[in-house]
């Protein structure tokens, strides 16, 4: 049957089981949304590309599935590199579909022709352009399969207005012919083999638990793991629900803002099992002292991710969830309770200094705030952050107990990600509340999205967690530029007047009296909500290991008497 | 330490731009690409000749990163791997009749020929390895070299190639040895 080239992308993408869509139309992608409107596909419309890009990453993010986004071409594409770079750093799963002017104009400098593959070329999984409508199919079949197979990631797709229009004979390609991609499942036998020596001989081992344990599924295989090893585990700021932080083997977060005695293990640990996690700058310290008596096993979909930044002894090339699945009938038994003595004691020590001992001095902290989120949720919200202190202590705070649930930019460290991803993760699950937690100045790049939450209704409670600066940099400021505030006052406007403006029912908080009340309040309706709570204003978050430093040096929260 | 990978990559519009903007990316310098057909219409081959100042570290990220990249089919790092190695220089020199004897000789010791005669210079044509034709552009230099164009290295392992295709980490291949690596990264 002969179909439009727009069809057809319709036809495919509706096969690939995507039901929502978010975008913005424009000159170069009108006969897509034409044809749209024939298919049942749910279509979001932003107030900004960078909106579209980041719900879909929210949505792929909070489904496991893979997000679609759309835009036109010039412009409306280069609104979603942020997006894009995002969900690459983080390996997220999105198909990005941007118009393009009609392929005999290419290269000419048309009306809003812009290089979008080669904008996107370092910032894609892999990228298209399109120029006739029977390569469409075939594209779109890759794109969805190469977006979630392998180290997941985005791709985008640049469709020429011609192949919109265009019309050709439509066969849905029965499979993805490949070459050159081929994600590996097992790794060789003689390497795990190796594996187990080392786990065998470990003492005290531990596992340092990454985003990949998400995007393989493989939460439960690190489970039983964990539990047949006795293994503590550790989390990077993305890993964070994918083991639960209540288990008695959890170790929490690792890295920068880590805990102390999970940093303390990862440093004095003689065994390392590094579960789909790349070895990033925020989790190790500097490198030349990293985790100095530990042998290394590197479980890693990505072979240009081993021996990156760290390493390794033994290289395990292939998906998590089949690795580990083929390594637990190789393992013994063990109980390791020295090792996690010494773990818990240190755990003791750690949390003697904890904020969250304090006594109610009259002001409000965010860590107490995310608590008390954490306390009215039942810790079952999904939850999704700005970027900057207020990440952190929602990190440190709330405590996950299942995964998918915990949406943050970890490896790009996006402002402006929270409300966006929130609005896009109500939409793989509207039974669920969804809360994002957002700096004063993080919120303000994305905040024209409230109007988006409300023409969709979604359930999106937005927390504001308002300290008047640019928190993290004035943090930064404060410890190694001797206090120099420069350019981190943030003058924000009366953010309950912002909310209702977009018909967004909004409060503010002042006092601690009025923080359980207004978190029920939120949740005593459907529909977005904002609650702005106006904090201490120069608090720091601690434990905190300073760039270049090495992972067991932290600062530590200097000790404090209750109430002063 | 300059390094040699061999890339098979698909025949498409803008792969060329994918493997250079990946060297780009990761911040390595090409100083040699050399791209042609093979035997086969669909399949291009790549020989890329890279400077790796953290040696054998850096050869690995480049080869794991390559072969990342969706179009290509496979990568060999061929650098350690007997192989026979050519490159292509066409040398105009400023010579004029008299002097044609002197360069006529030269070639005949590199195997290099004369391709072209005008009144007042000619064009050698030398094929091999780096070091020989650098010592031929030496030797003609005094005479007056005008003009000059290489293709850049291309390289072909010795024997037949089992075919198998290698992915960096999972052969394991030369990172079996690992204290070794450990040393590597810097
Ligand atoms: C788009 C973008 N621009 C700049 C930064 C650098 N940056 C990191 S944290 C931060 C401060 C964020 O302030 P705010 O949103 O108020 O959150 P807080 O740290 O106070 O919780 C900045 C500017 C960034 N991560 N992203």
């Amino acid at each position: 049957m002969k179909k439009t080239g727009a069809e057809i992308l319709w036809e495919c993408v509706v096969r690939e089981g995507v039901e929502v869509v978010f975008g913005y139309p424009g000159g170069a992608n009108m006969p897509i949304y034409d044809a749209m409107l024939s298919y049942p596909i749910h279509h979001v419309l932003v107030r900004h590309e960078q909106g579209a890009a980041h719900m879909a990453d929210g949505y792929a993010r909070a489904s496991g599935k893979v997000g679609m986004a759309l835009a036109t071409s010039g412009p409306g594409a280069t609104n979603l590199i942020t997006g894009i770079a995002t969900a690459m750093m983080d390996s997220v799963p999105v198909v990005f579909v941007t118009g393009q002017v009609a392929a005999h104009l290419i290269g000419g400098d048309a009306f809003q022709e812009v290089d979008v593959t080669g904008i996107t070329l370092p910032i894609t999984k892999h990228n298209y352009l399109v120029t006739r409508a029977d390569e469409i199919a075939e594209v779109v079949r890759e794109a969805f399969y190469i977006a979630r197979s392998g180290r997941p990631g985005p791709v985008l797709i640049d469709i020429c207005k011609n192949a919109q229009v265009e019309q050709c004979e439509f066969e849905y390609p029965r499979e993805v012919k490949l070459v050159g991609y081929q994600p590996v499942d097992h790794a060789p036998k003689e390497s795990l083999e190796h594996a187990v020596k080392l786990i065998e001989k470990a003492q005290r081992p531990v596992i340092l638990c990454g985003h990949g344990v998400l995007m393989s599924k493989a939460e439960e295989a690190l489970m039983n793991f964990a539990i047949k090893t006795q293994t503590p585990v550790a989390s990077t700021l993305l890993g964070l629900g994918a083991f639960p932080a209540s288990h008695e083997l959890s170790l929490g977060m690792m890295g920068m803002h880590g805990e102390v005695h999970t940093n303390l293990a990862i440093q004095n640990s003689d065994l390392i099992l590094a579960f789909g996690m790349r070895f990033d700058d925020r989790v190790t310290g500097t490198l030349k002292t990293y985790a100095p008596h530990a042998k290394k096993i590197h479980i890693e979909i990505d072979p240009s991710e081993v021996h990156k930044n760290v390493a390794v002894d033994v290289p395990l090339v292939g998906n998590l969830k089949t690795v580990i699945t083929d390594l637990i009938p190789m393992v013994d038994e063990y109980d390791h309770d020295e090792w996690k003595k010494q773990i818990s004691d240190w755990k003791a020590e750690g949390d003697s200094r904890s904020i969250m001992n304090w006594n109610p001095d009259g002001k409000l902290h965010v860590p107490h705030l995310v608590s008390d989120i954490w306390k009215a949720t039942g810790g079952n919200a999904v939850v999704t952050t700005d970027v900057g202190q207020h990440q952190m202590w929602t990190a440190q705070y709330y405590a996950l107990d299942r995964p998918n649930r915990w949406l943050t930019s970890g490896g790009a460290g996006t402002m402006g990600f929270g409300l966006p991803s929130a609005i896009g993760a109500w939409f793989a699950n509207k039974e669920e509340e969804v809360w994002a937690v957002a700096g004063d100045g993080g919120f303000q790049m994305t905040a024209a999205e409230l109007t988006t939450a409300v023409q969709e209704n979604a359930n999106v409670k937005v927390a504001i967690m308002n300290n008047s600066f640019l928190g993290m940099v004035r943090q930064w400021q404060e410890f190694f530029f001797e206090k120099r505030y420069s350019a981190v006052n943030m003058l924000s406007p009366n953010f309950v007047k912002l909310a209702e403006a977009h018909n967004v029912p909004a409060r503010r908080v002042t006092k601690l009296e009025e923080v359980e009340e207004a978190i029920a309040w939120a949740r005593s309706f459907k529909g977005p909500a904002v609650i702005e709570f106006v904090v201490e204003q120069e608090e720091a978050v601690y434990p905190m290991v300073p760039a270049g430093a090495a992972l067991d040096q932290m600062l530590q929260r200097p000790l404090k008497g209750s109430g002063d | 330490m300059n390094y040699t990978f061999i890339a098979l990559v698909e025949n498409k519009p803008g792969v060329l731009n994918r493997v250079a903007s990946l060297f780009r990316r990761r911040n390595f310098n090409i100083e040699s690409l050399a791209v042609g057909r093979t035997e086969k219409p669909e399949i291009s081959r790549m020989t890329v000749v890279v400077d790796c100042p953290n040696g054998d570290y850096d050869a690995h990220k480049i080869e794991a990163n390559l072969y990342k990249l969706v179009n290509v089919i496979d990568v060999q790092d061929v650098t350690h791997q007997p192989s026979v190695t050519r490159d292509l220089a066409l040398i105009k020199v400023m010579v004029g009749p008299e002097k044609r004897a002197e360069v006529n000789s030269l070639a005949e010791i590199f195997r290099a020929r004369i391709v072209d005669v005008a009144a007042d210079s000619v064009i050698v044509e030398i094929t091999g390895t780096e070091d020989k034709i650098e010592g031929m552009i030496e030797l003609l230099r005094p005479l007056g070299i005008v003009e000059m164009v290489r293709t850049g290295q291309v390289s072909m392992t010795r024997g037949v190639n089992d075919g198998v295709r290698r992915m960096p980490g999972v052969n394991g291949n030369r990172f079996e040895d690992l204290s070794e690596m450990a040393e590597m990264a810097p």
